[in-house]
């Protein structure tokens, strides 16, 4: 019987290689898992046949395309989309052998922190059904959680993996900006989107990281890693110099059980070996937000623009003439955040606007970037809540789009630097995990792999949500 | 700093090929407003003296041979049309769009 | 019109880049080819889809910028344009703003009473939008139509965009500019810049102000341009319509217009609506362009001496006018090379503008040391001289099998036809006996049907004088 609440990557590996259990048997797990489950939790948009291999199951985050399996964004807009071409990380996966299991559910474009803003209603917390599982990515982070995946892939813009992973209690990467081709993944903000692994330990995400890695000639952007990916397997942190910056330690909005989590954590480096020390980047994490959420809607503006319905996706058939038929087919087919992120992003755009909002932001970027590599000069990874509360209720934040933006308080600021970062569960806080994000200079993920395995076996953290452990 | 009034809304509005409905009109003005505000920190810096940040990556000069690849089979170029005539994408007429 | 008035014109030139691909993906470039059956997810803006820049188009446009004199950018920007339209698929066209690939330059244009000097402002790099075909209206214009056909096949091609300087002051001036701006860029090889194949169009910007008057007073905009005709026209019609307007006290609009051949006027494109906003940023899906110094020098060495200094040059043996045309007719360098074989300058523009251009062949088709034997040769017979160059283009051509063909001029074997001509045409001989000498030329004429040609002209003048005197 394969438990898929504990089964890892790696271990699947070893099974499959060693014949004790085939493709068939290990697909037919997780579809059973997912028959069982998802009904409440909602982590799949559209769950594919086993085309018959013999690789390894994986989710997919339903922004990234995979050509004949329908791909909606989260969104109305993409309803019966079917892409003709797979993302480039798909192609990976597949070279490897791996097998698309299914699409997952995301807030609408990427846009949000709860997948509440997911057309297709929202995915709920295998930890507790009540409340979300983070977003955007909450479908892939709640489907491995949930035993309903192995891993999963997922984007990061603001925080859309490290986010979800620390609500779902699972291990989630945000690599360094240009380290993942994002060719075939919908485009949320070009300058700050990534793909990253979600997977249920440290060495999986290692493992998945490797596969979808390195440069790709379909992606400007890309470059080749300075180094291989390193499946850590080191107990201790000696020699490593972890930074705890103030403003994103100490700031208002971090929950008391959060921030107790967190701390236990950092004091557990110490006993690891890892020399650590205080730190200050003044402005990161004021400013990180107001700049994030310019810049990205922005961006994002301009992403939306090709969803107009004269080549694929939703068409209003209301109206007579073409202005109409856009304008309809836009304000039918999106949802609320992305209208309120393509008017805020035209605006920072328009004549008259642009430098004040837009290009200014642009230099405030400069600044986080320049924070935070002072800081590696005399730190290796930088250390914090991944959010500064765990899972909140369903709705309770819904209404209010500035509370929602909140979550990103603390995954933000080395978003906008296009630093990686290693969200790693650290404790649970009201029987909800609390997740630690780890923040390291760009090409820094074996470092990040390092302390975050290092600190999980320490932690002994079970990522089996309580309530699905019998 | 700036206020988003009405008239601006809906210039913004017809910018992105947004038809807002008038509910949309009155809860996003608000919204957007409150946004603003918040956004608008970016302006308390005097950045003068720094330069933007385009890219995160300092990469320079990515361009490809002009060695052709193979485009797509017509039918499935036309697979997700909304609308088509033969070959064609099929749009309604408009003198802008 | 008014002497009190002066013409302002700019231009800003689009060609399509000589590439096999597009601009941002691989698609291979087919004029004429079955509608949607060159796209793929890039160029139809496919959710997911990336740019990959073309190389080859940026040498071009590097190349084109050296040829001009343009300062090439230390570091160029791509940047997006955003506008809705059926035709640009993605919503924005990727073009360059800030930081375009070529900086200011100039064009110079020589004319017979000296240089005009035209500034480039600069050229830039940026993809073509698609093709709408709109159909089911009457006029196949967009307003009035059924609906709207699109065909992506075109979008994504690589376009040069030149802008110049208002530096123009007639419709002449803005043509002969033209003419030689497109000349550089052929023979650059970068584009074919054909107007009636849509691979070049202008925008051309008009306006007027009084004499001595400073700074520009709005302009007009005739967009899309295909016709060195209408352009001609258009700017003339523009011209005089704002002189009428201002004459009558109105003021004119920065609009604009469409030219109609057929009335020869102008009407506003579109009704005055708000000027578009562009929100012009660099395009994070690409990096800056920073050319390499070694790449700049190699492109300059492939760049020829351009037309205009080429002008300048032959100007001194051959005056502006035969210069002027040998170059702007893509002939001069048959004609530099038969000087070069030894061809008087004179001699060879001659043949090259009279006898070679009547053939309707290629200069650089021409057996050029071949030829130039036979220019050498000196008192080939007419019909030597025009068999020799109807061949000149063919492999084989063989300067020994005309240069043989020399013209009679022994009297002793003209003497004959010489005698049966004058035997056969007693009338004439009587009329040239009797004073009027202009009949001579008949009977040089006759001579040389009887000889087939082959007898030297000259030669059959004298002898005839000779004998008419003669025999009395």
């Amino acid at each position: 019987m394969i438990d898929t609440l504990r089964l890892t990557a790696e271990e699947a590996v070893r099974l499959l290689r060693e014949k004790e259990v085939s493709g068939a048997e290990l697909y037919a797990a997780y579809r059973a898992a997912i028959d069982e489950r998802d009904p409440e939790l909602h982590c799949y948009l559209h769950v594919c046949e086993d085309d018959g291999g013999e690789g390894i199951p994986i989710a997919i985050k339903d922004v990234i395309g995979t050509r004949g399996i329908p791909t909606t964004a989260g969104s109305k807009i993409l309803e019966h989309y079917v892409p003709v071409y797979d993302a480039t990380v798909i192609e990976r996966c597949k070279a490897h052998g791996l097998r698309v299991l299914g699409k997952t559910n995301t807030d609408e474009f990427a846009m949000g922190s709860s997948t509440e803003n997911s057309a297709y209603g929202p995915s709920r917390n295998p930890w507790d059904p009540t409340r979300v599982p983070g977003g955007s990515g909450g479908g892939s982070a709640a489907a491995v959680s949930a035993g309903l995946a192995p891993w999963a892939l997922g984007s990061d813009t603001g925080g859309s993996i490290k986010q979800p992973s620390a609500l779902c209690g699972n291990v989630g990467l945000r690599p360094t900006y240009g380290t993942v081709s994002r060719y075939g993944a919908i485009a949320f903000a070009s300058s700050l989107d990534q793909i990253g692994p979600v997977a249920r330990n440290v060495r999986d995400c290692a493992l998945l990281y490797s596969i979808i890695a390195g440069r790709d000639p379909a992606d400007s952007t890309t470059v080749e890693l300075p180094s291989a990916i390193e499946l850590p397997d080191g107990e201790d942190l000696k020699g490593l110099r972890v930074g705890v910056p103030r403003e994103f330690n100490e700031h208002e909005a971090i929950e008391p059980g959060v921030r107790e989590a967190v701390q236990r954590a950092i004091e557990l480096c110490s006993e690891l070996g890892a020399e650590v020390g205080d730190c200050s980047l003044p402005h990161s994490v004021e400013y990180g937000m107001p700049c994030y959420y310019l810049i990205a809607p922005a961006e994002a503006s301009s992403n939306l623009a090709r969803y107009d319905g004269v080549r694929f996706g939703y068409r209003s058939r209301s109206g007579s003439d073409r202005l109409e038929m856009y304008e309809r087919t836009r304000d039918e087919g999106f949802g609320e955040e992305p209208k309120r992120r393509i008017m805020i992003g035209t605006y920072a755009l328009s004549a008259g606007y642009y430098d004040a909002y837009y290009g200014q932001a642009q230099k405030v970027r400069t600044v986080l970037a320049r924070e935070h590599a002072a800081a590696f000069e005399r730190f290796d990874v930088l250390i914090s809540p991944t959010s500064p509360t765990v899972a909140f209720k369903l709705g309770s934040r819904a209404e209010n789009p500035l509370a929602m933006y909140l979550s990103d308080l603390l995954t933000i600021p080395s978003c906008m630097a296009g630093l990686p970062g290693l969200n790693v569960p650290c404790g649970l806080s009201e029987g909800l995990p609390v997740g630690l994000q780890l923040i390291g200079p760009q090409f820094s993920e074996n470092t990040l792999f390092r302390m975050g395995y290092a600190l999980e076996t320490a932690i002994g953290f079970d990522p089996v949500p309580a309530r699905l452990s019998t | 700093m700036a206020n988003i009034d009405r008239e601006q809304l809906l210039h913004v509005a017809r910018l992105a090929r947004l038809e807002l409905r008038e509910d949309e009109v009155e809860r996003l003005g608000a919204q957007l407003n409150d946004i603003l505000a918040a956004v608008s920190k970016v302006s308390e810096l005097d950045l003068s003296d720094v330069p933007p940040t385009s890219h995160p990556l300092d990469v320079v000069n990515v361009w490809a041979a002009d060695e052709p690849h193979a485009s797509l089979p017509v039918e499935e170029a036309l697979a997700n049309a909304p609308e088509r005539e033969g070959s064609f994408f099929k749009v309604p007429p408009g003198g802008s769009a | 019109m008014s002497a009190d008035w002066e013409t302002i014109v700019g231009l800003e030139v689009h060609a399509h880049l000589k590439t096999r691909t597009k601009m941002f993906c691989r698609c291979e470039l087919e004029y004429g080819a079955a509608e949607n059956t060159r796209t793929c997810p890039v160029c139809l803006a496919h959710p997911g889809a990336l740019p990959v820049a073309n190389g080859r188009a940026i040498e071009h446009t590097i190349k084109l910028g050296l040829a001009l004199d343009c300062e090439i950018a230390s570091s160029a920007v791509f940047a997006r344009k955003n506008y809705f339209y059926p035709d640009l698929p993605k919503g924005y066209q990727i073009s360059q703003y800030e930081a375009p690939l070529c900086g200011p330059g100039r064009l110079v244009v020589p004319t017979a009473d000296g240089d005009e000097v035209v500034r480039i402002v600069r050229a830039h790099l940026e993809e073509d939008a698609a093709k709408t075909v709109h159909a089911g209206g009457a006029t196949g214009r967009s307003v009035g139509a059924d609906y709207s056909l699109v065909d992506f096949n075109r979008g994504g091609t690589p376009l040069l965009e030149i802008v110049s300087e208002p530096d123009l002051r007639s419709s002449e001036a803005a043509l002969r500019f033209l003419r030689l701006l497109r000349q550089t860029i052929v023979e650059l090889g970068v584009s074919d810049a054909e107007m009636e194949k849509g691979t070049m169009r202008a925008d051309v910007n008009v306006s007027v102000r009084k004499r001595g008057e400073e700074g520009y007073r709005p302009r007009w905009e005739l967009k899309n341009m295909n016709s060195f005709t209408f352009i001609g026209r258009g700017i003339e019609a523009a011209v005089r319509e704002q002189i009428a307007a201002y004459e009558r006290g109105e003021t004119i609009e920065q609009s604009t217009y469409d030219y109609d051949p057929d009335t020869d006027k102008l009407t506003v494109h579109r009704s005055k609506e708000e000027a578009d906003d562009y929100r012009y940023f660099p395009e994070p899906d690409l990096v800056p362009v920073e050319p390499p110094a070694e790449l700049v020098e190699r492109l300059r060495a492939e760049v020829p001496e351009p037309p205009g200094a080429r002008i300048r040059r032959h100007e001194h043996s051959l005056g502006f006018d035969v210069a002027y045309a040998l170059v702007t007719t893509e002939r001069d360098r048959l004609y530099a090379s038969l000087v070069d074989e030894g061809v008087p300058p004179g001699s060879s523009a001659k043949w090259v503008m009279n006898d070679f251009a009547a053939t309707g062949q290629r200069p650089e088709d021409v057996k050029v040391h071949e030829m130039a034997l036979v220019l050498k040769a000196g008192n080939l017979t007419r019909d030597a001289l025009t068999l020799a160059t109807a061949a000149s283009a063919s492999s084989g051509f063989s300067a020994a099998d005309y240069t043989n063909r020399t013209a009679v001029s022994d009297a002793s074997e003209l003497g004959p036809a010489i005698d049966a001509v004058l035997a056969a045409n007693p009338q004439q001989v009587e009329t040239y006996r009797g004073g009027k000498e202009g009949v001579l030329g008949f009977l040089v004429g006759q001579v040389m049907k009887e000889t087939q040609g082959k007898a030297d002209a000259k030669v059959v003048n004298a002898l005839l004088r000779e004998k008419l005197a003669q025999d009395v």
